[in-house]
């Protein structure tokens, strides 16, 4: 309850239980976990006092493995290590095969059109392998703060569709982390940095990670970040750096195309290791081995590495360019740069940045933390930890959603840019006398066909009343929650009758596939999950409890009458009496009513929050 | 939660005129926004939650509907109980017809000048300025009140719809001829 914390700025709550909350920065490379402890937002080590975790997963005999002993046997067990997953996230197979010329890993495909990776240890997803990483994070976390994440921010590329954002979510949900929101990498950069400075203006944030590019703008106003366009690449990063200097490397060494998966593993691994030390000096030294045991000798030297990433470089200024010109504004409205994303060290990549908005960009915070450090600091925001604090995003859906229409065309109903959360309705109608169904196809992106957007959903609204062609009111209401993540909702305006909507992503899990994912990791699962569920019930009640003492403290007679405070003072009581039992089920129906019993209280306290803010503002005369 | 009986410019409590205060818009929005918004209870109840989510939607619609001139237009004519589409199956004016067929012929020919980015520039630039003396015209309708003046404000906003197109289309032109540059 989360409202309860309200408070106006400068006015001081009671002091609360801190919830423990984490900020998740999964990369297509590297993965980091950030908390706020003591008012600093700081990236968390591992046990060897690494921050970086490679975002690879071995399926080893022995186990699965994360991080850096998964990342140095890949090149050794190719198949059964999975790298830059990211890539595939709410992917279909014939994405995969435009990703790369050749990907090191055996597919097969499900019953859903979701590819799944053969290891030995089975067939996984995309999403359970980011799962695996999920919990190494969060673990690591756990073991730092001493105790279960009330939730965690998750961050995704701005550029993500609603298919790659919706397999992010269940990732979190297979691996047990509650998500307090998805949130655009841009964006948790540009907190990281805005809040350090405190300038109010229009910021560019350029974020090349990987394998995913970004660009947002937006205009910084006493701690509102609106966003104001942002566009990007979702497959466009260091990896394909590693890729061209590989490519390079091939055409000078003489290897074939159909190679092997280890020399193609080498290959890129010393394609990146060059690269990295392209930052720094004027020349490299190579030395390949080949598959038949030969050696290859050679050397890259800082032009000829130009000449090769230039045209990677000039699609991200493309990027920028659209999004500039969605935002409504020239390079030189543009107040700061901001750098994110491995891939920015490339001193390429900041020459050519500079040089197009006229202005050296900045490139002071760590650009592998910063987005992972913006993310702690809004899941502190969102735990509640923060009461009075004025930081507010608002972002936007980075691709517009359509329908199919007659002829494979796409009818645009949220263009791209719109600030979400945002609703809207279409109507549709029955063509045939009778007709008591109707197929809708959702799908993202700019283009009018249908064949060139990615196809998001097909669902069917069943249940029309039979009726002639044509009379038939559909209402169908698109909706874009605060992640980003769509919803629909249909209704036969008419008669009345909401129709059955069954949406079968075209490129994700269905919720059965999700829940049996579920099962099997907690049959898994070593801890005593009842005494888990125990301690979580026995936290959140204890929040509930505290938080809503402290608001009755501050406006419960003003707001309440004497029979209404009555009865949540009894809720209230039933509540700590369960919290102190050991049954979690009883504890969780307790909260419940509870907060059924503070419904009106609730949003008695949202409206006076409205009218405090709008005071003064009623004085102008309305026409 | 938010009293979604209100009109637009109530919520944000503005005065019901087609002239707005664009900053005092944007800063009263931003206000309720930081009262209303999902991030404002993202560890509360369901109900708070839905709440809070219905909210937001409302203001991001009221928003976008009272920042652009023309949306503005047809939401203060069915304020004032007219239907803005009243007349649609209407012929538009002969005269503004013939203007419009004339900029489409221009835009069409645009890619086959000697410089196109150019001219697609000079012509956006052209368009633009017909776009700003529509929404003047309708500042003005708007002021008079009078019945004669609002039905020509109607009017005035179907050929406004009529330029707004024309302008997203050159827009997509420029954009693409900028970007093959």
């Amino acid at each position: 309850m989360a409202l309860l914390h309200i408070a106006e700025p400068g006015q001081s709550t009671a002091p609360h239980q801190h919830r423990l909350a984490a900020g998740i920065d999964l990369g297509t490379t590297n993965s980091l976990v950030a908390t706020v402890r003591s008012g600093q937002a700081e990236t968390l080590p591992d046990a060897e006092g690494r921050h970086l975790l490679p975002s690879v997963v071995r399926y080893a005999p022995e186990g699965v493995i994360v991080g850096e002993a998964a990342k140095a046997a890949a090149a050794d067990d190719p198949l059964n290590t999975v790298v830059s997953v990211k890539r595939f996230m709410g992917r279909g197979v014939a994405d995969l095969q435009l990703l790369g010329t050749r990907l090191p890993y055996e597919f097969s495909q499900g019953e859903s059109a979701v590819p799944r990776i053969c290891t030995l240890r089975g067939n996984v997803t995309a999403v359970e392998v980011s799962a695996e990483i999920l919990r190494a994070l969060a673990q690591r976390a756990q073991d730092t703060l001493g105790g279960p994440l009330a939730g965690v921010v998750i961050t995704v590329p701005a550029y993500f569709d609603d298919a790659q954002r919706q397999a992010t979510k269940d990732a979190a949900t297979l691996a047990g982390l509650p998500v307090l929101r998805l949130l655009n990498e841009p964006t948790a950069a540009a907190v990281a940095y805005g809040l350090d400075r405190g300038a109010d203006g229009v910021h560019a944030i350029y974020d090349l990670g990987g394998g995913t590019f970004d660009i947002s703008v937006l205009r910084l106003n006493r701690g509102v970040f609106e966003v104001l366009a942002t566009g990007g690449d979702s497959a466009l990063g260091g990896d394909d750096f590693d890729l061209a200097v590989a490519r390079w490397i091939m055409g000078q060494a003489g290897i074939r195309d159909d190679a092997g998966y280890h020399q193609l593993r080498r290959l890129m691994r010393d394609a990146c290791a060059a690269k990295e030390a392209l930052t720094t000096r004027d020349a490299v030294a190579l030395h390949v081995e080949l598959e038949d045991g030969r050696h290859w000798e050679g050397t890259l030297d800082r032009a000829t590495f130009d000449g090769l990433v230039d045209p990677l470089i000039r699609r991200t200024l493309s990027a920028c360019r659209r999004t500039l010109r969605d935002a409504g504004i020239g390079p030189e409205d543009v107040r700061e740069v901001v750098m994110v994303g491995g891939s920015t060290r490339v001193p390429r990549v900041r020459a050519l940045v500079e040089e197009f908005f006229g202005r050296p960009p900045l490139t002071d915070m760590d650009p592998d933390r910063v987005v992972a450090i913006g993310a702690a600091i809004q899941a502190d925001v969102l735990a509640g930890n923060r009461s009075g604090d004025d930081m507010l995003l608002l972002d936007v859906i980075p691709l517009s959603l359509g329908i199919e229409t007659m002829g494979g065309l796409v009818d645009h109903i949220i263009p791209r840019n719109t600030t979400i959360p945002v609703a809207r309705a279409q109507e549709f109608t029955t063509f045939k006398d009778g007709q008591t169904a109707l197929a809708v196809h959702v799908v993202q992106g700019e283009r009018d066909l249908v064949a060139d957007c990615r196809s998001l959903a097909r669902f069917e609204l069943r249940g029309i009343p039979p009726m002639v062609a044509g009379a038939a009111r559909i209402r169908v209401t698109f909706t874009v929650d605060a992640d980003g993540l769509l919803h629909v909702e249909a209704e036969e305006r008419g008669s009345g009758v909401r129709a059955a909507v069954t949406v079968k992503p075209s490129y994700g899990l269905t919720d059965d596939e999700i829940a049996g994912m579920l099962q099997d990791s907690i049959a898994h699962a070593s801890d005593d999950m009842a005494a888990r569920r125990l301690r979580e019930e026995q936290v959140e009640a204890d929040r509930v409890v505290e938080a809503l003492r402290a608001a009755l403290a501050a406006d419960g007679t003003e707001l309440l009458d004497a029979a209404e405070q009555q009865a949540i003072e009894a809720a209230l009581v039933a509540l700590v009496q369960a919290k102190g039992g050991s049954d979690p089920a009883a504890i969780r129906r307790a909260r419940e009513g509870l907060e059924k019993a503070c419904e009106a209280y609730v949003e008695r306290r949202m409206n006076a929050g409205i009218r405090r803010a709008m005071a003064g503002h009623r004085l102008e005369e309305f026409e | 939660m938010l009293d979604l009986t209100q009109n637009y410019f109530q919520l944000f409590g503005l005065p019901a005129a087609f002239d707005i205060d664009a900053t005092m818009l944007a800063e009263r929005y931003r206000e309720l926004q930081r009262i209303v918004h999902p991030d404002r209870h993202a560890s509360g109840t369901d109900q708070q939650r839905r709440l809070s989510m219905q909210g937001a939607t409302y203001l991001n619609e009221a928003l976008e509907t009272l920042r652009d001139p023309l949306r503005r237009a047809r939401y203060l004519l069915a304020l004032r109980g007219l239907d803005p589409d009243a007349g649609g199956e209407r012929p538009m004016a002969p005269h503004f017809l013939m203007e419009q067929m004339e900029l489409r012929e221009r835009l069409a020919e645009l890619r086959g000048g000697a410089d196109p980015l150019a001219e697609a520039g000079a012509f956006l630039a052209d368009v633009r300025r017909r776009v700003a003396a529509a929404v003047e015209t309708l500042s003005a309708q708007f002021a008079a009140g009078d019945a004669a003046s609002l039905a020509a404000a109607a009017e005035g906003g179907r050929e406004l719809q009529f330029l707004r197109k024309l302008q997203h289309e050159a827009e997509a032109l420029e954009a693409e001829l900028e970007d093959a540059h």
